[in-house]
């Protein structure tokens, strides 16, 4: 709340020395270079730091994944053992999903949409530095297990008992396990900062009706993580008990049942699913009008079916396990759910595809990723369906024709809007634009590559090819379309390049002065993110707007006149806000990155030994005291009519601070 | 408020000027951050003692080839356990008490009920403590079967929820009686209030489904 | 005590109303206090066939007594009831709809799981 509010007098900022009059640590409040980026507690630059970090996962995942192309481009590959194999391809799978697409849309979440809805930052700017460290520090923990030992070799799903000590007795298993209570942690603690967010810190008139569809669709999905993760919560502790303390949940020989693992994983992992579809749906929604030059078809039914389909999420789950002996009934509840689910997506491509209709389509790369979104993951979609029918499942599962299905939703689907987000919105973050003609050939080298991996992977899986295993054999058939599906990956691997060389490209022009600076509103856009200076001022606005409609910033630049016609009435740069106020932002913190470098100490303990995790303990409740007693930086923060601002709690990690001191313009 | 708004220097501000106000932009629900923020946990945490409660219910009788010991079910104690969770019930009285103080300022009586809130869940851990001890005396030790597996966890789950709360409790009262917690952050203690109660009623639920019912 | 709770109530902004006084409180922990007796005279007494309904429907009320009451549910913001019952229905339609499946649904063809062991 307290983020929300400006006070008339500003701060004049002393180069160095704040010291800090009140409490019981100092805060660096006049940090910069790295550790303007390390204590940062500004929405903007986590959300970057977020989106780099996921890019280095994504650099990784893609190295994994090209070992598995390669060793089966041949019958027989002999790149890699069949335990190296296991390892790679469940650490492929984990890496992407938890440490790719999540804190990918993680990272617009938090750049975009304090933005959208004109806010300052998010609720608690503390927690949500906390969120982005311990994922940093859980994915730095899942990946530590390749030097002590190997990797996790359950499947990114970690099916138990196959998970158990008896099967998968190395360490992979239980970094895999405490690693992802981590990653939960940071994605649970970021889903309760923007829900809060969201419901208390719109614009004057911003309806929930009236917000932007991406920021109704991260809504949608902080909701769908704060309810689904306490379940993978669960299981991965029964796992983890199992592993560690030779618990029974999964030991077979004492009657466990093994879909108690898979009913309790796919409870998380079908609205998982969703969580990593979701935000791609909400980028294409805002760059499709965009870019055709119309409103959004249907705004209220394409945010009614984004609700739906969180909400129908949580009924499909066993469609996961049609063939793990769920009996017939269980069989047809879920393939009827299943079906059923397809509608409301099937909805959103309708609107999709209407909103193009007759429209001024610009063919910039965002709109091409956003196109080829809609299409790709309708092709995903459309196999999806298929599984529904059960007997076609029975047939399917487990071949790579499963495989193509959610490459084409994850790939074609996630990855590309995420990929639209990022060249829709690099220039508000950073201040240019991304080099066109390179976007359309990462596009186009990006578009074939896939289509050339995952589309054959259809015909090789209704052939009967199975996945997760490490060969095929000669007499197969399969080693065409292989070498057909390992060519593809690598023609993926030049277009990322492509794309690397662009950041690099234009980052570097963009420093020679050769790229040019873009005003506030470079793509006529139609939410008020764009009505801030690009990059976005520290501060966000200078102004809080006051919002009338949907897509309230286009409204002010384009108005019907008399006939009925639209009529550009003003010029998005020219109304757009100058990002010249200096208004008092909260410190940067020391604790969030410390607290979250115990959560790893600790999990190190439970693998090897208790003192460890007994250090990690302590030093979790030391820095969450020093993180309670860190003092707001402003000498006269919680007096008079600000005082009931700082409510917060001692335990539980408190966000609000009314720190008064103005940063340093942005360095980016 | 105009939408668009000359501003005193001749820049049209897309915005509203009010920048100057003193009062405070409220929240868009009228709720704090605090608060909300509470309830959401909550609500997830529903999701986390759902799945522990249902595996518990589905493993309750799993005790493995014959010699793998009783069920937990075996050895309650239930007068013992009414006992604990009348406590349990019993301090949640004394905490919504403790707010009610606070909210009228009165800080002296505050401070006794969240003591007593505190000291009545220590009983209630004592009790658990008590019971863990003589069920595995009885046999029955956390590897000994599906069963008691499932059972130390939901409950010690449980009790590591209610010691988190004994935490926030004392630390409440410190805050209150040194001064740095006063009525107009009552809020902050009703937020703890809110988590407390949260830990009572699923013992409730605990206390029905997994004791009482058999 | 409903009545006194309502009169408060309808005077005062939803989410400044704090509820019920201190003898009101009291009062509510008396019921539960007679309805914990009752839950626990199922174990003494034989109930029959309506010793798990009984239970059940116990078990229910004092939830909702406590969330009302104790956490203000009834007097404060809806936004809180709303956050809150989402997440208490859902664990209860999923986990009923996975235990359904795991106990009843299962394995119909009487395969057992021992088999494979």
């Amino acid at each position: 709340m307290a983020i929300t509010e400006e006070r008339p007098e500003i701060l004049e900022l002393e180069s160095g020395d704040t010291s800090p009059s009140t409490g019981a640590f100092a805060r660096p409040t006049n940090a910069s270079g790295w550790r303007a980026w390390v204590f940062t507690v500004d929405h903007k630059k986590i959300g970057i730091m977020y989106g780099a970090v996921a890019m280095f996962w994504f650099l990784w995942g893609g190295i994994e994944a090209l070992l598995i192309r390669a060793q089966l481009f041949t019958p027989d590959g002999t790149v890699l053992t069949a335990e190296q194999y296991n390892q790679i391809f469940t650490m492929h799978g984990t890496t992407m999903v938890f440490l790719v697409i999540m804190p990918l849309a993680a990272a617009f979440a938090n750049y975009v949409v304090p933005l959208q809805i004109g806010a300052r930052d998010v609720a608690f700017p503390r927690m949500n530095a906390l969120g982005l460290w311990i994922f940093v520090f859980g994915g730095l923990f899942l990946n530590l297990s390749w030097f002590l030992g190997g990797g996790p070799d359950g499947g990114w799903f970690a099916y138990a008992p196959n998970t158990g000590v008896t099967f998968s007795p190395g360490a992979g298993m239980d970094f895999y396990a405490l690693g992802l209570q981590i990653a939960g942690i940071a994605s649970l603690v970021g889903a309760i900062n923007l829900i809060v967010t969201i419901l208390n810190m719109r614009a004057p008139g911003m309806t929930l009706l009236r917000m932007p569809v991406f920021t109704w669709m991260i809504f949608v999905v902080q909701l769908l993580l704060l309810f689904a993760l306490p379940v993978i919560t669960v299981a991965l502790i029964l796992l983890s008990f199992d592993r560690t303390f030779d618990a029974n949940f999964f030991n077979v020989a004492m009657g466990a049942d093994p879909l108690l693992w898979q009913h309790l994983f796919w409870i998380f992992g079908h609205p998982e699913v969703y969580i990593l579809i979701l935000p791609s749906f909400g980028i294409v929604s805002e760059t499709l009008p965009v870019f055709s030059r119309k409103p959004l078809f249907g705004y209220s039914v394409i945010v009614i079916s984004g609700a739906a389909i969180g909400f129908m999420g949580w009924g499909v789950w066993a469609h996961h396990m049609f063939v793990s002996g769920l009996g017939p009934v269980g069989v047809a509840a879920f393939s009827a759910t299943t079906m059923f689910i397809a509608v409301p997506t099937g909805v959103k491509i309708l609107n999709w595809i209407a909103t193009m209709w007759g429209g001024n389509l610009k063919f910039t790369v965002p709109m091409m990723f956003s196109i080829s979104l809609v299409s790709m993951f309708t092709i995903g979609g459309l196999s999806g369906v298929m599984h529904s029918v059960a007997p076609a499942d029975t047939q399917q599962t487990d071949t790579y024709f499963i495989v193509a299905h959610f490459h084409y939703v994850l790939f074609g689907g996630a990855l590309m809007g995420l990929f639209a987000g990022m060249y829709y919105w690099w220039p508000k973050a950073f201040g240019y634009k991304l080099n066109e003609s390179l976007g359309k050939w990462h596009f186009w080298i990006l578009l074939v590559g896939f289509n050339m991996t995952f589309g054959p992977m259809h015909i090789v899986g209704l052939q009967g090819m199975a996945r997760r295993h490490s060969r095929y054999g000669p007499e197969d058939g399969f080693d065409f379309w292989n070498a057909v599906v390992s060519i593809g990956a690598f023609i993926i691997l030049i277009g990322m390049i492509v794309f690397a060389v662009n950041i690099v490209r234009t980052w570097l022009g963009y420093k020679a002065g050769t790229v040019p600076q873009e005003p506030a509103d470079p793509w006529d856009g139609r939410t008020i993110e764009w009505a801030i200076p690009c990059p976005t001022p520290e501060h966000n606005f200078d102004y809080v707007p006051v919002i009338t409609d949907v897509d309230d910033f286009w409204h002010k630049k384009y108005q019907p006149d008399e006939n009925g016609k639209l009529r550009k009435v003003a010029d998005g740069n020219e109304i757009a806000q100058r990002g010249d106020q200096n208004p008092h932002l909260p410190s940067p913190s020391y604790w969030p990155i410390v607290l979250a470098s115990a959560l790893p100490l600790i999990a190190l303990g439970l693998i090897y030994n208790l003192w460890i995790s007994g250090v990690g303990l302590l030093l979790l409740l030391g820095s969450m005291y020093g993180w309670s007693l860190e003092p707001a930086t402003d000498p006269d923060a919680g007096h008079g009519e600000h005082a009931d601002d700082h409510g917060p709690d001692d335990v539980d990690p408190p966000g609000d601070e009314d720190s008064e001191v103005a940063e340093e313009a942005p360095v980016v | 408020m105009s939408e668009i708004v000359q501003d005193s220097a001749t820049q049209i501000a897309y915005g509203r000027t009010d920048w100057d106000d003193h009062h405070h932009l409220p929240t868009n629900t009228g709720l704090t951050n605090e608060k909300v923020t509470m309830w959401a946990f909550l609500g997830s945490d529903c999701l986390l003692f759902g799945a522990l409660i249902s595996t518990y219910l589905l493993l309750r009788n799993r005790v493995g080839p014959s010699t793998s010991g009783p069920t937990a079910a075996d050895l309650f104690d239930i007068p013992f356990t009414s006992v604990s969770s009348f406590v349990l019930l019993m301090s949640s009285l004394t905490m919504v008490l403790a707010v009610t103080a606070i909210q009228r300022a009165d800080m002296e009586t505050c401070k006794l009920w969240l003591l007593t809130t505190a000291g009545l869940g220590s009983i209630f851990i004592a009790g658990q403590v008590y019971e863990f001890t003589s069920f595995y005396r009885e046999g029955l030790g956390f590897t000994t079967n599906i069963s008691s597996s499932a059972f130390y966890t939901l409950t010690g789950f449980h009790g590591v929820h209610v010691s988190l709360g004994i935490v926030m409790l004392v630390t409440m009262w410190a805050l209150v009686s040194g001064g740095q917690l006063g009525p107009e952050r009552a809020e902050t203690i009703e937020i703890i209030g809110l988590y407390w109660h949260f830990v009572d009623i699923v013992w409730i639920v605990i206390f029905a489904v997994v004791y009482l019912i058999p | 005590m409903n009545t006194t709770a309502v009169s408060d109530e309808d005077t005062h902004e939803e989410h400044h109303d704090h509820g019920l006084s201190d003898i009101g409180y009291i009062k509510i922990a008396l019921i539960l206090a007679v309805l914990t007796a009752v839950e626990v005279a199922t174990y003494f007494w034989d109930f029959g066939i309506l010793e798990v309904p009984s239970l059940l429907i116990l078990m229910v009320v004092k939830f909702q007594i406590v969330v009302s009451y104790f956490m203000h549910l009834k007097f404060d913001s809806k936004v809180f009831s709303y956050i809150f019952v989402t997440g208490v229905i859902l664990a209860m339609l999923v986990f009923a709809a996975m235990g359904t499946s795991m106990v009843f649904w299962q394995n119909p063809s009487g395969c057992d799981i021992s088999a494979f062991c």
